[in-house]
């Protein structure tokens, strides 16, 4: 195997397992908060694709700029999903919110099968076939700069999460529920505003994939098992464990794509998943409660 | 646990079921072929509905890949017909034990390690995963290209090689609904199913009583498991073509569950009442969209997914519960709910 082909997959796996890596972080967020388990992550992401395709049709506007306008419609999206919807079954079982958010899926990828129909579409930018080389080693531009996007929304949300007063309320309801609403802290519009933030990173994650792949109404069950597997191999609720779970499963398929058949290159995600559980459940940087 | 089973429920409810039982027996007579294959499908997540139940419903293991035991039981019995010749009803007992094993070595690593809930449910998805892609890559059992039943002869019904016309499938079926309800009606007035309940209800005080969690949740895990590959078997013989990205898809695993859990979590008439409730409901929307001359993909799936979400917002705990009160029914006293 000649080395520079390998280095060039290795750094193709890493940089495309940073955007599923800002997927995985809306979920991370989203679990981590309001502790519902969003089984309509990759449908949502879907949303976001058709958007970013359509704004590039429509509008030629480039991907890469549908993050600031997708990502507020996701916003929107996140946020009146769970204040209207989500937020009455907080406390119910898991199996409840599950056929809630399963229903939501089963409407969205049917909704997007009417509208668009069941053709893969695609926005073709004109950097599409471009590439940087820097030595032996050949970057795909398109991979390059969905990239340094996603660098630069994770480093955004943890900013915020980190310095914005709203961002520490809603750290303090994921901390301690109860303590939260005994400081006085609105804890149901945090919910939905963490919904919200969580559904504007998969927005902005579903503008990069359209630069990567194609885009199919039926694409969401797999993102959304991808971004699980993601979160738990990197950690729950911890921001760096799923950049980093994003780029661990980014480069196992990668690599295992050029090893090994390229159809088999999900089963090392799903094995890591199982070892990550068994071994450690609280995930790779995730903290043992 | 063989006294639950003559222990009688109330006259009333005797006699409902007496007529379903009457109107089950009789339906092939009567239906058409069309309503005769919905039928079918209703018995098939009745029947699958209930096995699963056994696990989330009276022992709370929420398992979302339980497409994985019907896939190796399909390919279990699929492979020993098609290969060696092995009649299906063999081929049933080693998928049953096969997928035994399989459920053992699941909960096992899973309830050793103290996996439970959401983690719980990912792990079983991660392993119907993992045997999806893998089954696609084994080319002894036709890989991804599919494995294929000798195609059905509709004119005579060979019991013992599961061959023959729907009305033979339909009374496989509603005997393995009918058997799977009594064994869990049995179960759920057993020690064993109390114990279940308690485990179910609040899994640390069960301990501090002194019941043996880890085996408790192994034998629901390892009872679902055998039962499900059952459904698997029936799948593999009616349809006579697998795939590996149908059989082990998580969609398989999701509409499993959507029986029990509308018809009523934890309950034995929930299962057989979902199942139906679904699956008439999915069939109607096809004949309105088709009558109604709208053939656009993804409609139907779509009003499916409103009355999902309309079920679980209106009647948190499905509909037999809610309903039950109204007829007058108190079948399900002993389960406390």
């Amino acid at each position: 195997m000649p080395l520079d082909l390998l280095a060039n997959v290795t750094i193709g796996g890493v940089l495309t397992g940073l955007v599923y890596g800002l997927m995985a972080l809306g979920l991370s967020v989203i679990f981590g908060v309001v502790r519902v388990v969003n089984f309509a992550h990759g449908e949502m992401m879907t949303v976001a694709m058709y958007a970013a395709v359509l704004a590039f049709a429509w509008f030629r506007l480039d991907p890469l700029w549908a993050i600031l306008p997708i990502g507020v419609l996701l916003f929107v999206f996140g946020y009146i999903l769970q204040s209207r919807l989500i937020n009455p079954f907080i406390t119910r079982p898991e199996h409840s919110q599950f056929i809630l958010l399963v229903a939501v899926a089963t409407i969205l990828t049917n909704g997007m099968l009417m509208i668009f129909g069941p053709d893969a579409r695609n926005a073709q930018v004109g950097y599409a076939y471009d590439s940087f080389q820097i030595g032996p080693i050949l970057l795909d531009k398109v991979r390059v700069y969905a990239a340094t996007a996603a660098i630069l929304v994770a480093s955004a949300l943890f900013a915020f999460f980190r310095y914005a007063p709203t961002g520490k309320a809603i750290r303090a309801c994921a901390d301690n529920q109860l303590g939260a609403l005994v400081v006085g802290l609105d804890v149901k519009r945090l919910y939905a505003l963490t919904f919200g933030i969580g559904a504007a990173c998969v927005g902005a994650a579903g503008c990069l994939m359209v630069l990567l792949i194609d885009v199919t109404p039926t694409l969401g069950p797999v993102y959304t098992l991808l971004g699980f597997t993601i979160v738990i191999v990197g950690g729950l609720g911890s921001m760096a464990g799923a950049l980093l779970g994003g780029i661990l499963i980014g480069l196992s398929e990668a690599l295992a794509g050029l090893l090994l058949v390229p159809s088999a290159k999900s089963m090392f995600g799903f094995a890591l998943l199982i070892l990550v559980l068994l071994f450690r459940p609280q995930g790779l940087m995730g903290k043992r409660t | 646990m063989i006294q639950a089973l003559f222990d009688w429920p109330t006259p009333r409810a005797l006699a409902v079921w007496a007529a379903l039982a009457v109107c089950l027996l009789l339906a092939p007579l009567v239906v058409g072929s069309y309503a005769l294959s919905v039928l079918v499908l209703v018995l098939y997540f009745a029947y699958v509905g209930q096995a699963w139940n056994v696990m989330m419903g009276f022992a709370g293991q929420l398992s979302l890949g339980h497409s994985l035991y019907i896939g190796v039981g399909a390919y279990v019995s699929a492979v020993l017909f098609v290969r060696y010749g092995v009649s299906p009803w063999a081929g049933a007992v080693a998928a049953m034990a096969i997928c035994a094993v399989i459920g053992a070595v699941i909960g096992f690593l899973a309830f050793r390690f103290s996996i439970s809930g959401v983690y719980f449910a990912l792990l079983t998805i991660a392993f119907a995963e993992f045997s999806r892609i893998g089954f696609d890559h084994i080319s002894f059992v036709g890989a991804s290209a599919g494995l294929f039943l000798p195609v059905a002869q509709r004119t005579h019904n060979d019991l013992l090689h599961l061959r023959g016309s729907p009305v033979m499938f339909y009374y496989v079926m509603l005997a393995l609904s009918a058997l799977a309800l009594f064994l869990c009606r049995a179960l759920r007035g057993s020690k064993t199913g109390y114990y279940w309940l308690a485990i179910r209800e609040d899994q640390e005080a069960a301990q501090a009583l002194g019941i043996d969690i880890f085996g408790y949740k192994m034998r629901a895990v390892v009872l679902s498991a055998a039962m499900t590959s059952l459904g698997g078997v029936f799948f593999a013989f009616y349809y006579n073509n697998l795939f590996p990205e149908q059989i082990f898809a998580i969609n398989r695993s999701i509409e499993l569950i959507l029986g029990p859990i509308i018809g009523g979590l934890g309950t034995l008439v929930g299962p057989l009442l979902g199942a139906f409730v679904l699956t008439v409901l999915a069939e109607s929307l096809r004949s309105a969209t088709d009558a109604l001359g709208l053939n656009l993909p993804g409609l139907q799936l779509l009003f499916y997914g409103v009355c999902l979400m309309v079920v679980i917002i209106f009647l948190p705990n499905g509909i037999w519960p809610a309903l039950k009160g109204r007829l007058g029914f108190d079948d399900d006293r002993r389960s406390g709910d």
